[in-house]
């Protein structure tokens, strides 16, 4: 439960900043103290690169009851091909008869080559040890399709299915407050506090959202997958929580890169 | 939880709606029963925050599809929506439309409250700034919604203008069906206090809004 604790902690600073609650003289100070970590994080490089070292090395280590590392993985352009394999997802995959993002696409890989139960992965809270393993595989996949075009058209049934009812998950609105993800995301040019919020429905605003995640977000310290990113969201819009790797999850991510087919990948970005 | 047991109290027929005669613009493989089963799959409680807040009322099913709700058939549902949300305005218990705007100020400086992170026993925000500039010394204000500054030089302090403001706030949804604001006192997020003092923050001539 302390790890829990520190999540919650941890996540409610981070709104705190992006959110700018507090007092205005807090404020002043978060965001100065925001945009010089962000400026000391660009002077060495982005930090996302560590999380691709640790994502690297999981990715090749032997795991799980089979003693198997990820090598085979086969994130849509067969096994073991890596580069360029994010700027194609999410994609349809015969072998689960699902379309899948990377997240799901991963769990697939540790259930089938490495014989892990990956339940607990996705019960995990964000922040957690069985989520930074997930999150940093993805980092290194995500890294590997940096400056590739985004490739994700959505021709094959399932795909355009699965980016219909992404449509359809963006508009709906529910809880306490109304929220859709298009209430802040379905006009343009504007921005909830001092944070800028991209217009999703449209290709520019898309790809500022689909291709820079996963992220390492400065004023948390944190490394965010696309995963995180919508569960967060999620948790903003008062929402319940949703479940790591559902096809609800999937099918945003689908609505957003089908949407920004042809951006290029910036994969792993920085963030305030 | 009161916003839980107002929003299930509320749940209407959001399957009888969606599945009538109204064109839907989801393409195929989006039809009511998969997305159904996507919500069912997708979403799991999390701290005091349910899975029954995905259930919708008539309002939120209305507006969850723009393209009916921006058609001409939609324009005379949401008339009716917006004249059932408005019936639904509880006015001041003491007849009193303004309290203190310094609270008010920390009520619309806030942005807590009702998500999974959140004790069910802290104050809720108002999350007013969030979207809207207020007083000119925040300069961190969001651009979602119009500028609140100067509010009563421009409506006046009338008893008009401070009903509509009040049913603004308790309802957003009683002058424009999809308004992207929240429904504050409909939906329990904020008490009839917590209004009292944002509109004191919005009409009170000693209000930053007014100086």
């Amino acid at each position: 439960m302390a790890a829990r604790t520190k999540v919650a902690v941890a996540a409610a600073a981070c709104v705190a900043i992006a959110l700018g609650f507090a007092g205005v003289a807090q404020e002043k100070d978060d965001a100065a103290k925001g945009i010089e970590a962000y400026r000391q994080a660009l002077k060495d490089g982005n930090p996302a690169e560590l999380f691709e070292m640790a994502g690297e090395e999981l990715w090749l280590k032997p795991a799980g009851p089979r003693n198997a590392s990820l090598e085979k993985c086969d994130l849509g352009l067969g096994p073991g091909v890596v580069e360029g394999a994010y700027a194609r997802l999410p994609r349809y995959f015969a072998d689960t008869d699902r379309v899948q993002d990377l997240e799901s696409r991963l769990l697939t890989c540790m259930e089938t080559l490495q014989g892990i139960d990956t339940r607990a992965h996705v019960e995990a809270r964000f922040g957690t040890p069985k989520k930074d393993e997930l999150v940093a595989l993805a980092t290194y996949v995500a890294g590997m399709s940096k400056d590739r075009p985004v490739d994700v058209a959505a021709s094959h049934p399932k795909e355009r299915a699965m980016f219909e009812l992404g449509r359809r998950m963006f508009f709906y609105q529910a809880g306490p407050h109304d929220f859709s993800c298009a209430t802040c995301h379905a006009q343009e040019g504007r921005r909830i506090r001092m944070q800028d919020l991209p217009y999703i429905p449209a290709k520019e605003g898309a790809a500022a959202g689909w291709t820079s995640w996963p992220a390492y977000r400065v004023s948390a310290g944190q490394m965010w997958s696309m995963q995180w990113r919508i569960n967060d969201c999620f948790r903003q819009q008062r929402f319940p929580e949703p479940v790591y790797a559902s096809d609800m999850t999937v099918a945003l991510s689908m609505f957003m890169a089908a949407t920004a087919n042809g951006a290029t990948m910036a994969t792993p970005g920085i963030k305030r | 939880m009161s916003s839980i047991g107002t929003c299930a109290a509320l749940a209407a027929a959001v399957l009888a709606f969606a599945v009538d005669a109204r064109a839907q613009s989801w393409g195929p493989g989006a039809d009511d029963k998969a997305f159904a089963e996507m919500l069912r799959t997708g979403f799991r409680n999390a701290g005091p925050v349910s899975v029954d807040r995905l259930v919708q009322d008539d309002t939120q099913a209305f507006c969850s599809d723009p393209a009916v709700a921006n058609s001409a058939a939609g324009a005379k549902r949401a008339e009716q929506l917006e004249a059932a949300n408005l019936a639904a305005v509880k006015w001041p218990s003491d007849g009193r439309f303004l309290g203190d705007w310094r609270a008010g100020e920390r009520i619309a400086q806030s942005g807590r409250g009702l998500t999974w992170t959140d004790a069910p026993s802290q104050a809720n925000g108002g999350n007013c700034y969030n979207c809207h500039q207020i007083s000119l010394a925040e300069i961190s204000h969001g651009t979602l919604g119009p500028s609140l500054h100067n509010y009563a030089k421009l409506k006046g302090t009338d008893e008009r203008a401070l009903r509509d403001a009040w049913a603004k706030i308790w309802n957003s949804k009683s002058s424009n069906a999809c308004s992207n604001m929240p429904r504050a006192g409909h939906m329990g997020i904020l008490k009839e206090k917590d209004i009292q003092d944002i509109m004191a923050l919005l009409f009170s001539p000693d209000s930053p809004v007014n100086k």
